[in-house]
């Protein structure tokens, strides 16, 4: 291929210079330079993490006295088994998934409700109240935190899951709300009008036939919000006191203080606390893909 | 049907629940705040009316503006690498196979808790059996800097993780952005005689220029938000040298326990964020709306 380039060069004259550039052979030379930058932008990408994942399968033996790039000759897996049973990250786990869930669930089932009555009911106040919703995007956590934490505590709910699942629910209703409106604005409401027509009551259509239409940007809507909630650290650090309710990514700040040498022990830790999120990648990656670029940029 | 869809008790009730649940933990905790940065409070004992007096020691704290000024280069970092974003992103919006799997690939680290992002680069920085000084050394480079115990170091290496973790989230975004670009327009260009980097830059970039505007805001506003990451990795430190705005405030609070003066820097923060959404808005307003 580049000998045929080079033989074509002194045949194309000063004025059609540009010509060689539009050569299919160097084309195919700037495609393939464009195909190594893109490859070594994936390789940035990805290469933490399968590193993670290699020394989260050795011994510290393994770690200070080999290159940090090998690969382990005796995967140890036991530093799995050892997290999981020592040091709570299985009660930090089943929190994360409880808290997680039981958020998903609430913020799709109130967002759902509201836009259904902003985008199918008629009332006078209805921007302003998606206005209130969509002003809630640009609200920095901090700035709430100090107020969410002494109401919290003079009713009693610090150091109660409920103040976390409450705080997850209200801070992502915006986005998911901002996800399901564009889907709704798009879908024919003859369906919902035929069955008023009918005498169905509202709630019926709503269950029965605007929830169930509208499943395909729920469960885009649910994922974005499960991510959210799995992820986040400081309503939890600051809430939550007892180790029994705290989540891993909360958990795994004290048990990674306490085990600081021990990087197999670190390593299946963080394993263990982004495999659902890789998981939930692998299988539903279109879905996130869209949900991400569904409640970013429609401002 | 008119009668039907505007019931008003059906109204009430599916869009009070949420409604209130924004108002009570959102909206209510920003007045709350307000008026928390008008006392002086220790979070537990009873707070006593200072006027602006936290506002006044706040114009006057070094340390606070040294916080402010950290930000602030972590919001121009990050408004800078939009640009090798999107440069990667017109790559990939060409005519490029495997454009939807490079584009899943790099929005993975996007996906991970920060505070783990946090955890693995602790372990890509570590002086000894990190990758990074390992890869350095493999290079020739024997006396590699401490990247996160250097005060003049710390900011950048701490910005490192933040542009590998929101690539991915920026560049779905172009990417979306240009591939809604209709073909037609780019053939015409071509045909005309332009070349791949004239129809990047007169006829992409300047297609999706709102899109650009609302990521300009999203990665400066998002900045001045940084927590997570930087609480984990530095807690601040070396001395402060990492400290930013929201870090500062959390200290202030939940470890000075000056919930008072934590409440007005937690205020300052908010007008912040919305005088810089507002003005880079204004700066960036279109002078007309661009159709195809």
């Amino acid at each position: 291929m580049k000998t045929e380039a080079k033989q074509r060069i002194p045949s194309v004259s000063v004025d059609n210079r540009l010509e060689v550039f539009s050569h299919p052979a160097m084309q195919k030379a700037s495609k393939g330079i464009l195909y190594v930058i893109l490859a070594i932008v994936a390789v940035f990408q990805i290469f933490p993490i399968v590193w993670l994942f290699l020394f989260s399968l050795k011994n510290n033996q393994e770690v200070f006295n080999m290159s940090p790039f090998s690969i382990p000759t005796d995967p140890k897996w036991e530093n799995y088994a050892k997290v999981w049973t020592e040091g709570n990250i299985s009660q930090y786990f089943l929190n994360s998934v409880v808290y997680t869930v039981a958020a998903v669930i609430l913020t799709v089932i109130l967002a759902s409700m509201v836009t259904f009555a902003i985008t199918r009911m008629k009332w006078k106040l209805s921007n302003l109240a998606l206005g209130l919703f969509m002003v809630g995007l640009m609200i920095p956590v901090h700035s709430t935190l100090i107020p969410l934490f002494s109401t919290f505590t003079a009713i009693n709910l610090v150091d109660n899951p409920l103040s976390v699942i409450l705080s997850y629910t209200a801070f992502n209703l915006p986005i998911t709300i901002m996800i399901l409106l564009g889907f709704y604005q798009a879908l024919p409401r003859e369906v919902e009008e035929a069955a008023v027509m009918d005498g169905a009551s509202l709630n019926r259509i709503f269950f029965r036939i605007t929830l169930p239409m509208t499943s395909p940007v729920i469960a885009t809507a649910a994922i974005i919000n499960m991510i959210y909630n799995w992820n986040e650290f400081v309503f939890v650090n600051t809430f939550i006191s007892s180790d029994q309710y705290k989540t891993l990514t909360v958990g795994i700040q004290n048990f990674i203080g306490q085990y600081t040498t021990d990087w197999g022990a670190i390593g299946a830790t963080l394993m263990i606390s982004i495999l659902p999120i890789l998981l939930a990648f692998l299988i539903l990656s279109n879905r996130i893909v869209e949900g991400i670029a569904s409640g970013s940029v429609k401002g | 049907m008119e009668k039907v869809l505007s019931d008003k008790r059906i109204i009430t009730l599916y869009v009070l629940p949420g409604l209130l649940l924004i108002i009570g933990l959102i909206y209510v905790p920003i007045i709350q705040t307000a008026y928390y940065g008008l006392m002086k409070w220790d979070g537990i004992g009873a707070k006593e009316f200072i006027g602006l007096e936290n506002y006044k020691t706040l114009i006057k704290d070094d340390i606070f503006w040294k916080t402010a000024y950290h930000s602030f280069l972590l919001a121009v970092f990050s408004a800078l690498s939009l640009i090798i974003y999107l440069l990667i992103s017109i790559v990939l919006a060409g005519k490029i196979k495997g454009a939807d799997f490079f584009r899943k690939i790099y929005l993975i680290p996007m996906l991970l808790a920060s505070v783990a992002i946090a955890q693995l680069w602790l372990k890509i920085y570590h002086p000894t059996n990190g990758i990074l000084n390992t890869l350095l050394g493999s290079f020739g480079v024997d006396n590699p800097p401490s990247w996160l115990a250097d005060p003049k170091i710390v900011l950048y290496a701490i910005f490192i993780p933040i542009l590998w973790q929101y690539a991915g989230f920026y560049i779905l975004i172009y990417y979306a952005a240009l591939k809604n670009i209709p073909e037609s327009l780019i053939e015409a260009a071509r045909i005309d005689g332009a070349t791949a980097w004239q129809i990047a830059l007169k006829i992409k970039i300047p297609l999706i220029m709102n899109v650009i505007k609302v990521t300009i805001v999203l990665a400066v506003v998002g900045s001045l938000k940084y927590f997570d990451l930087i609480y984990v990795m530095t807690d601040g430190g070396p001395n402060g040298a990492s400290e930013v705005m929201a870090s500062y405030m959390y200290h202030k609070a939940f470890r000075g326990f000056d919930f008072g003066y934590g409440s007005a820097i937690g205020f300052f923060l908010l007008v912040i964020c919305l005088v810089v959404t507002w003005l880079i808005r204004k700066l960036t307003a279109a002078k007309e709306e661009i159709t195809y």
